[in-house]
């Protein structure tokens, strides 16, 4: 765990130094803030209207209208800025030829892999408690439900992590960190969209594929449900990635 | 302390390296002498725990590099060809993470790293980036990586490749100083670098071993005839043939200025014999002296031979 933690700080060193983090961080709040002020702006003229029209009679749901739909939204940009984050994981220890000094440390190859996931993963995190600033301007100007809001942002922060272990797992294919960035964002879209496949498939295939798709299992997290299928399909997919990647160093060395 | 035992490595279909066995006893400092791509780099990666072997073992201590990879990386300082710098970080920084990674812990982290600038008098630039020091203070940012948690083993891959001289001679010092108390194993394709620094030499050619001696040993075992040098003032025309003459020599090559290269049979000892004949013809005696065998000579010498064989 003290290896993990050594390797995942100087990560986390190098990209607050870098202008990466800054950057990556100012467009993704940028946009995310584009999108939930137009999602706020149209729940208030839902909420005007209704309340113009009596007969509609039904109460406007602030998690429902505005929480979800953010944190949606919010999912799709993480989606395209994380293999950025990611790519320079190994690739860039490769073509530095840093890798080297880690190879020959006294530390296993799996606490490497783990430690680069975590320095990804916290600033990922980072990112969206950011992000976060959004939702307290609900709590001061409406009454949402705490509840859903933190299972929501928990499953955001675990696709997240599936998205991060596949970055991490990319860039250990190669040491080239844009061929790194373009497979994690290609295998992490599969990934999104798997379940669209659901309808053309047969009852079986279809819900094997709809199982499979990380957008899925992100809807009971954002409606306050925090179902075990889903905790244990973000935890194995993360892992699998990361074993994946762990094989791949290793084998790296065989051949 | 260090026992290799018919080691070989594939990459693909290409053999790296091809049943290599030598051994190295402690506070010994060797060095790895061949041309590019011979297969040194793989050989010190296999001993540094990198690499496993294709087949045959590799032994440090009695532990196996492969099966304790783990305990014996705390004993081995490894100094990659290019120095495995992060360039966004301080020397400082660096070193610190280093000492980390290789397993310090506390307060000895801080105390390694600054007994490892002393000692690699990285002072003044402890503050800088690595990316942005010179090649010279980067390599020895690299070799203070390899040492800064006093490993009983430094393998040192081309230490001083890229350097200017001035650079090189610093290393060079720095690695001398080093050898009294750690078994060195450095690799290198420059000759006159492992004449000065090292004991012993293996000589390594398209992954096979051509030899394995200490200096003296590889040239003396090297020689198949003796050569003299000898000068003198006015030599007449009669020279070549009468030096010829003399039993046991093989052959007369006029050098520049009077001098002439006799290549005569081992042990012959014709130094006497010549300077009779030059006080008798009076061609005025300069200098009679032995030429010893470069260790270039010796290397060439292996490598063409080998290839003539493989031809």
């Amino acid at each position: 765990m003290r290896n993990v933690w050594i390797i995942a700080k100087r990560d986390l060193g190098s990209f607050f130094n870098s202008p990466i983090f800054y950057v990556v961080t100012t467009v993704f709040l940028i946009i995310y803030s584009f999108i939930f002020f137009n999602i706020l702006n149209f729940f208030s003229f839902q909420s005007l209207q209704a309340g113009q029209l009596q007969a509609m009679g039904m109460s406007l749901n602030l998690n429902e209208m505005v929480v979800e739909p953010s944190l949606q939204n919010m999912s799709v940009i993480l989606l395209m800025i994380i293999p950025v984050i990611t790519m320079r994981s190994f690739a860039e220890e490769k073509k530095t030829k840093t890798f080297r000094l880690l190879l020959s440390s006294p530390v296993p190859l799996r606490e490497i892999v783990f430690g680069k996931f975590l320095a990804c993963m916290i600033v990922v995190t980072v990112m969206v408690l950011i992000s976060s600033y959004s939702i307290g301007f609900l709590f001061l100007l409406g009454e949402p439900e705490l509840g859903p809001v933190i299972t929501g942002y928990a499953g955001v922060v675990l696709m997240a992590g599936c998205y991060v272990s596949v970055g991490v797992f990319a860039s250990s294919l190669t040491d080239n960190q844009i061929v790194a960035a373009v497979l994690t964002f290609g295998f992490s879209l599969f990934m999104w969209i798997i379940g669209w496949g659901a309808q053309a498939a047969g009852a079986t295939t279809g819900k094997v594929l709809q199982f499979l798709s990380i957008a899925d299992h992100m809807e009971r997290f954002l409606k306050g449900i925090v179902d075990t299928s889903d905790l244990v399909y973000y935890l194995s997919f993360i892992l699998l990635s990361l074993f994946l990647c762990n094989r791949v160093l290793d084998s790296n060395r065989w051949r | 302390m260090i026992e290799v035992e018919s080691l070989t490595k594939f990459y693909g279909p290409r053999r790296a390296i091809n049943n290599l066995s030598f051994q190295i006893e402690r506070g010994e400092v060797v060095g790895f002498l061949g041309p590019n791509g011979a297969g040194k780099s793989t050989t010190m990666n296999i001993l540094s725990c990198i690499l496993p072997a294709s087949s045959g073992t590799a032994r440090i201590q009695g532990y196996d590099t492969f099966e304790h990879s783990i305990e014996l990386r705390k004993i081995i300082g490894y100094l990659p060809e290019t120095p495995p710098l992060y360039p966004d970080m301080s020397v400082f920084d660096y070193l610190i993470f280093a000492a980390q990674v290789r397993g310090l812990t506390g307060k000895h982290i801080k105390s390694a790293v600054e007994k490892v600038i002393e000692k690699c008098s990285l002072k003044d630039v402890s503050h800088r980036i690595t990316g942005r020091l010179s090649k010279g203070y980067q390599q020895r940012v690299g070799l203070a990586q390899a040492m800064v948690h006093d490993p009983d083993i430094l393998i040192l891959d081309e230490p001083t490749i890229g350097l200017d001289p001035i650079q090189i001679i610093e290393i060079r010092k720095l690695i001398q100083e080093l050898a009294s108390t750690h078994t060195i194993i450095l690799s290198s394709h420059i000759l006159p670098e492992i004449t000065q620094i090292c004991q012993r030499v293996i000589i390594i050619n398209e992954g096979e071993i051509s030899a394995v001696d200490s200096l003296e040993g590889l040239t003396a075992s090297m020689r198949k005839s003796e050569r003299l040098s000898l000068t003198v003032r006015n030599p007449n025309d009669d020279i070549e043939r009468k030096l010829n003459a003399v039993n046991e020599v093989i052959s007369v090559v006029p050098g520049e200025e009077n001098q002439f290269f006799i290549e005569c049979a081992l042990n012959s000892n014709l130094q006497d014999e010549f300077a009779r004949l030059t006080l008798d013809n009076k061609w005025g005696l300069i200098e009679i002296k032995p030429i010893s065998m470069t260790l270039e000579d010796v290397f060439l010498k292996l490598t063409i031979e080998e290839k003539d064989v493989v031809a």
